[in-house]
């Protein structure tokens, strides 16, 4: 997939590019729930299905020497920074080709030379980073910024809290973008997921209190979402200092702590289309949850997006992702070092 | 020949990697602590560089992920915890965070950030004032960890991991060391890099294993044995733990045949522990005797200063072991 910065110079076709990346992201996640039932994938995983149009819409507006924080939840953000899917898929293999050879798997995909140095696997542990990068970048890169996301529930984490105070301090450079796709508390309660457990009644009422201007938007229509980072990014790069974004999402039935499942079976474009009706258990959430939904759309009624090309670009979406998981697959494991190597430091 | 403190070859270390590294930053500056007369040497250093030194919030666990974050994207921060204590409030950031990120990216991404804090049994710190924490830092791989005993150590490390290290660093000094003094003539003819350990006393009867404090202990106490008992004291400055100087320890072993541990953290699984434990799993054999660890008991630092010097491992506490290993 090129990348999120090489699209912006095609405007006209703005969104029909967002739309094979969106479909390469969800069949990237969807060949991730192969590998785990196959076995092939070991250790816990997170998916981000549901959350495309935030990924896209934000990282439509950053640039190569911004550096860009994420999270347990990285696929997406890495794959519209321009990330190949075989590299993460090898990466989430444990093969020696993986960015990291190995060592970090799904939890740690970092990948410095797209502007991401490091991902933390602990909640909320990459905020205080991400405000280091923005204060590095204010002394070393003025004009650059810092695009960190992080999901509802690193607001029940302490850091983030400090975080915001110092980024205000400082007035570093940063979008702190908070993607929340979680379900209300008493959702949480009745057995559903426990994700936003705040007493706070928006999130962007938080940062509020450290004189941050703080957002709360619609995280699912990534041509929205755009529409309202691109100034608020300009505002960051031109010295204002940071800003947070609350992007809300509709959480996708699959997602599951930490073992998701295909409900409903593989996306199906058609579904889009209309000449498939999708199955029961997954319907509300193709219509009022599903980024593809709003993005499909705008981009039939603007640019003149037709079925056949839907199904072209989706085609090229499963192409490229088997191919790559082939590969990954067919990659090889690392070498364990010999026992004298094994030591970082003694 | 100037005669310097610990503290003003500190601050000179810091002063001289800010001149000769734009990317070099200090993040606090309290870096003298309680040690008031000694706090000038910092000052006027923040005076002379003003845009280098950045006041933050307490907030330890948001400004040591500051420093992480901005010597991931190319700055060299020394980053002030204060009281070693302290670190508790980051120890996310310093042992979840930092020393991980090496390894896990495949060394792809470095943090070359020095978490600097005033350590020890200080004098009337109590129990949450007083931590040594360099047995718990040595549990956690991708760490180095500092331990200067004198300004000699302070300056030559400082600036060796603020100029040229690549990861991240525990730079623990001790709040009674602070404002020691030495003569040093060559600022640069006494720089050894971390790793390398010094003899500061040789001797040929007892081998005396020490960090920080404990070796201007170890040096009275061999002084002290060497006119009472004619014991001749071999007293080692390992400098850093992380890496170790084994080298030094094995030389010195294989001359006297004896030896003692002395460091301030606590007896169990403590650094003294772990010495002992290679100790005598790479020199069983050229041992007369087992090995002794001189250490502070398992427990709290009580406040009360005759409650505090029961718990503390002094000069004479290091020269009773060491009779005890010379005993015929």
């Amino acid at each position: 997939m090129g990348s999120v910065n090489g699209s912006n110079a095609m405007a006209s076709t703005r969104l029909k590019v967002w739309v094979r990346q969106m479909l390469l992201v969800r069949r990237f996640e969807e060949r991730l729930i192969r590998f785990h039932e196959d076995g092939e994938l070991v250790g816990h995983y997170h998916l981000c299905i549901g959350q495309e149009g935030t990924a896209l819409g934000v990282l439509g507006h950053s640039r190569p020497d911004d550096v860009v924080y994420t999270t347990h939840r990285s696929h997406g953000h890495l794959l519209a920074r321009g990330a190949e899917p075989e590299v993460l898929f090898a990466e989430i293999l444990g093969r020696a080709t993986g960015c990291a050879g190995g060592r970090g798997g799904t939890l740690h995909l970092s990948m410095p030379e797209l502007g991401v140095p490091w991902t933390s696997g602990l909640v909320g542990g990459n905020v205080p980073q991400a405000v280091g990068a923005a204060y590095a970048l204010k002394r070393l890169r003025p004009g650059s910024a810092v695009v960190c996301f992080f999901g509802d529930g690193s607001f029940e984490e302490g850091a983030v809290f400090e975080a915001l105070n110092v980024a205000a301090v400082l007035r570093v450079p940063i979008l702190l973008v908070c993607e929340n796709n979680g379900l209300t508390a008493d959702q949480g309660a009745a057995g559903t997921f426990p994700t936003s457990v705040t007493a706070a009644e928006r999130l962007s009422d938080l940062p509020k209190g450290f004189q941050i201007p703080s957002l709360s938007i619609e995280g699912i229509d990534a041509f929205t979402v755009s529409e309202t980072i691109g100034p608020l990014l300009r505002e960051v790069r031109e010295g204002g200092g940071p800003r947070f974004v609350e992007t809300g999402s509709v959480r996708w039935p699959g997602s599951r702590p930490v073992w998701p499942r295909q409900v409903g079976g593989p996306f199906d474009v058609g579904w889009l289309i209309g000449d498939v009706e999708p199955p029961a258990e997954i319907a509300d959430w193709t219509s009022g949850g599903d980024p593809l939904t709003p993005l499909y759309e705008r981009a039939v009624a603007t640019e003149g997006l037709t079925a056949a090309e839907l199904r072209a670009f989706d085609a090229d979406a499963r192409e490229e992702i088997d191919a790559a998981a082939s590969q990954a697959l067919a990659a090889p494991l690392p070498t364990p070092p010999v026992p004298a190597e094994l030591e970082v430091a003694r | 020949m100037s005669v310097v403190s610990y503290a003003q070859a500190l601050a000179k270390a810091m002063e001289d990697a800010l001149l000769a590294d734009e990317r070099v930053v200090m993040i606090g500056n309290h870096f003298a602590g309680l040690a008031a007369d000694q706090q000038p040497h910092f000052d006027a250093v923040e005076a002379r560089h003003p845009d280098r030194v950045e006041h933050t919030p307490w907030s330890e666990l948001a400004v040591t992920g500051l420093a992480i974050g901005a010597a991931a994207t190319g700055l060299r921060p020394v980053v002030d915890m204060v009281t070693a204590s302290f670190v508790f409030q980051a120890f996310g950031q310093v042992v979840n965070e930092a020393p991980n990120i090496a390894y896990t990216t495949n060394g792809r991404t470095r943090v070359p950030v020095v978490f600097y804090m005033i350590g020890g049994i200080r004098g009337a710190g109590a129990s949450q004032h007083s931590h040594r924490l360099e047995a718990m830092f040595w549990q956690t791989p991708g760490l180095q960890i500092a331990l200067p005993a004198t300004p000699t150590d302070a300056y030559a490390l400082m600036r060796h991991y603020l100029l040229e290290s690549d990861g991240p660093t525990v730079f623990i000094t001790h709040q009674q060391l602070l404002a020691s003094e030495q003569d040093i003539e060559d600022w640069d003819a006494e720089r050894l890099p971390p790793g390398r350990g010094r003899i500061e006393r040789e001797g040929t009867d007892v081998t005396i294993v020490a960090t920080s404090v404990m070796v201007s202990r170890a040096l009275a106490a061999a002084h002290e044995l060497a006119g009472t008992h004619g014991i001749s004291c071999e007293v080692l400055n390992l400098r850093t733990l992380v890496p170790y100087d084994a080298a030094l320890v094995a030389a010195s072993i294989a001359k006297t045949r004896r030896v003692v541990v002395a460091d301030e953290t606590n007896r169990s699984a403590g650094v003294g522990a772990e010495l002992v434990a290679r100790i005598v799993e790479q020199h069983f054999g050229q041992l007369d005797r087992a090995p002794r660890r001189v250490s502070t008991p398992d427990t709290p630092i009580p406040f009360s200063p005759v409650l505090e010097q029961a718990v503390v491992p002094t000069e004479a506490k290091l020269a009773a072991a060491v009779l005890e290993v010379c005993a015929a």
